[in-house]
């Protein structure tokens, strides 16, 4: 059931300042209770009752992400907040930095307390420049008024916040690339382990968390987390709290919504986007951003085992199943960024491909071989299918580079090349064999739709 | 003449310093206040970058290399832009460069003979719900239309 909520969007129609966010929402009250009131266990602890599942794309809770980190003897301790909204169909982060940007900051005082930080960073694209202004304007603010600095709320626990800008690579990200981009380097993702927790920012131990997740943090203490998490439909499978629900593509209403977890595609697509442009009927949704397998819309799910996980929604279609992180996972896809691009029909999907994998091969940064040169090698390949060129042969050769990318990477990078292309491939089989055979060309392909 | 900063960004630079634990952190940092002053990054920009920071010049050179929005070579006065990615391009953005490709006479990649704009295609801006759009020097111009589009350009072309 859809169900609107406003905690995070309330203030995007009455301003962006202190006074407005302190008026209106109570802003700063959850900080100024944790640091006064709690220990640094007992915030982590709380933190975990919300179920926050990351907000950047895994889905990682995030109180069990702030429980790895440990007190380290000599070590200071960084907070990094990835703000690169890279993924393509993602489009959400940006509108807290625009109208809600004190809650970014005031999640930055809870979250550097819980993580044991005196020092944030927010990395955030640079090409955002009205965000990060915001964000500099939302920092002073709080400054001027002692939120932040040596003794937030009369505390003493120190806490800056900064804002580091990156310079067009959409790799950075991914989590130690963004590191490696922040300590000044080529945004090269690293080896895992170590993992930031134990090695992050200049080598001390680090919490990365996503923008949305950190500006949803005042919220959940503010109501309590257990109650923030309950507001969910899918609370009680750990999927916990309200989360910003883009739509984009072929709806006639785009838009950036805050939802209780747990709306369906349908809803989004119908209650939300206002329906498809034309009233055409629906091709396929990408559920979360480019990197997450498409769905089409003939699919339904198929659990007919009482003790699956998805037995509930047996033989329902695919976009009538509400959006989680394990429900995805589920049939099939990602949860990803919860932001869905809609293709209606008449959409041509060797085409759609074609521009992803374009994508991909601009954005590898080049260090595992099999990522290089196999998304060159699929952008090349779907080219040559698309231009007329192609064989048969062609199209199980694409599945064959997808497949040897995948789990022979360094970073997530090659599984959100691969695993999106193999989905084309495999739920548009007719059209690729129709461009291989001559029966399509591209002269009729179409994105739009008129 | 050897590259300097203006004394503004160099206020900027010891602000920027204040914020890390190691020099070598303001790079990009840096390289933006360089290139805003400069329009592009030059030889002579690296080794400086490289001297401020205590960083080797390959390092910086390494940095520029790669990041996108590091220019290795002179660009127009005006740079444009346009998103072409998937959520864009399911909202026109194809017809969005032709457009531009067209009004400025030049193809992708490349600067108007007067030197004033340069067109580039950008993959994804976070701006899919406000498709197809372009970014015209820091400015962000979202749900474009032919009429937008040619005013935008126009604009450009007088300045
Ligand atoms: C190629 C790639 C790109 C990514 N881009 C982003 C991004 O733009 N923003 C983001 O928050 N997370 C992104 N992530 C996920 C991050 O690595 C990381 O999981 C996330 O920032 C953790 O925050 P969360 O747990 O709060 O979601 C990306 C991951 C990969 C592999
Ligand atoms: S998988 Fe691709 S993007 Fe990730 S480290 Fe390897 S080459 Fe770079
Ligand atoms: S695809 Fe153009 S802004 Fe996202």
């Amino acid at each position: 059931m859809l169900a609107r909520t406003d905690y995070l969007t309330k203030v995007y129609s009455l301003g962006h300042s202190l006074d407005v966010y302190e008026r209106h929402v109570q802003g700063y009250q959850a900080a100024r209770k944790v640091l006064l009131t709690m220990t640094r266990e007992q915030v982590v602890e709380e933190a975990k009752k919300a179920n926050i599942r990351g907000r950047g794309g895994a889905g990682f809770p995030m109180g069990i992400k702030w429980s790895f980190m440990r007190p380290h003897p000599t070590k200071p301790a960084y907070l990094v907040i990835n703000a690169d909204e890279g993924e393509p169909g993602t489009h959400k982060d940006r509108t807290l930095m625009e109208l809600n940007p004190h809650s970014i900051v005031e999640g930055c005082i809870i979250g550097c307390y819980a993580i044991g930080a005196n020092v944030a960073y927010i990395y955030v694209r640079d090409e955002l420049h009205l965000s990060k202004e915001r964000l500099w304007g939302a920092i002073r603010e709080a400054r001027a008024k002692g939120y932040l600095g040596k003794t937030p709320f009369g505390k003493n626990f120190p806490v800056e916040v900064y804002v580091h800008t990156g310079a067009g690579a959409y790799i950075c990200g991914e989590e130690t690339s963004l590191l490696n981009s922040l300590e000044g380097r080529r945004g090269e993702p690293r080896l895992k382990p170590p993992f930031p927790a134990q090695a992050g920012a200049f080598g001390c131990p680090t919490t990365v968390n996503n923008l949305e997740t950190i500006a949803t943090v005042p919220a959940a203490f503010m109501l309590g987390c257990e109650n923030y998490s309950k507001l969910s439909a899918l609370h009680h499978i750990g999927d916990g709290g309200v989360r910003l629900y883009g739509i984009n593509g072929h709806v006639k209403k785009p838009c950036v919504v805050e939802l209780a977890c747990g709306p369906t595609i349908n809803e989004l697509i119908y209650d939300i986007g206002g329906g498809i442009l034309g009233d055409k009927p629906l091709l396929c949704v990408i559920p979360g951003g480019s990197s997450t397998p498409l769905l089409r819309a003939d699919e339904v799910v198929n659990a007919p085992d009482e003790k699956s996980p998805m037995h509930a929604w047996h033989g329902k279609n695919v976009m009538d199943v509400p959006l989680g992180v394990d429900t995805m996972r589920n049939v099939g896809t990602m949860l990803g960024t919860c932001c869905v691009t809609v293709m209606a029909e008449g959409t041509d999907p060797v085409l759609a491909m074609l521009n992803l994998m374009q994508f991909y091969h601009h954005e590898s940064c080049g260090q595992c071989t099999p990522c290089r040169e196999g998304s060159a090698w699929l952008d090349r390949t779907v080219q040559k299918l698309y231009d007329g060129n192609g064989t048969i042969e062609d199209i199980d050769l694409l599945a064959d580079i997808a497949n040897n990318i995948m789990g022979n990477t360094i970073c997530a990078f090659g599984e959100g090349t691969a695993m999106p292309a193999l989905g084309f491939l495999k739920k548009f089989k007719r059209e690729f064999e129709e461009y291989a055979t001559g029966a399509r060309t591209k002269a009729q392909a179409r994105l739009t739709v008129d | 003449m050897a590259f300097a900063l203006s004394p503004e960004r160099e206020r900027e630079l010891q602000d920027i310093l204040t914020r890390y634990p190691t020099r070598m952190a303001a790079t990009i940092p840096l390289l933006h206040l360089c290139q805003d002053q400069n329009g592009w990054v030059s030889e002579e920009i690296v080794q400086y970058v490289a001297h401020k920071l205590d960083v080797p010049p390959a390092h910086v050179q390494g940095v520029v290399t790669f990041y996108t929005l590091f220019n290795q070579k002179p660009v127009g006065k005006h740079q444009v832009w346009v998103c072409r990615t998937l959520p864009c391009a399911l909202r026109g953005a194809y017809g969005v460069i032709a457009q531009c490709e067209k009004k400025l006479g030049i193809h992708v990649g490349a600067t108007t003979k007067d030197g004033k704009v340069t067109l580039r295609t950008a993959e994804c801006l976070a701006s899919c719900g406000t498709a197809p759009m372009m970014q015209v020097d820091k400015e962000y111009h979202e749900n474009l239309t032919p009429e937008r589009i040619d005013a935008i350009l126009t604009k450009l072309q007088e300045s």
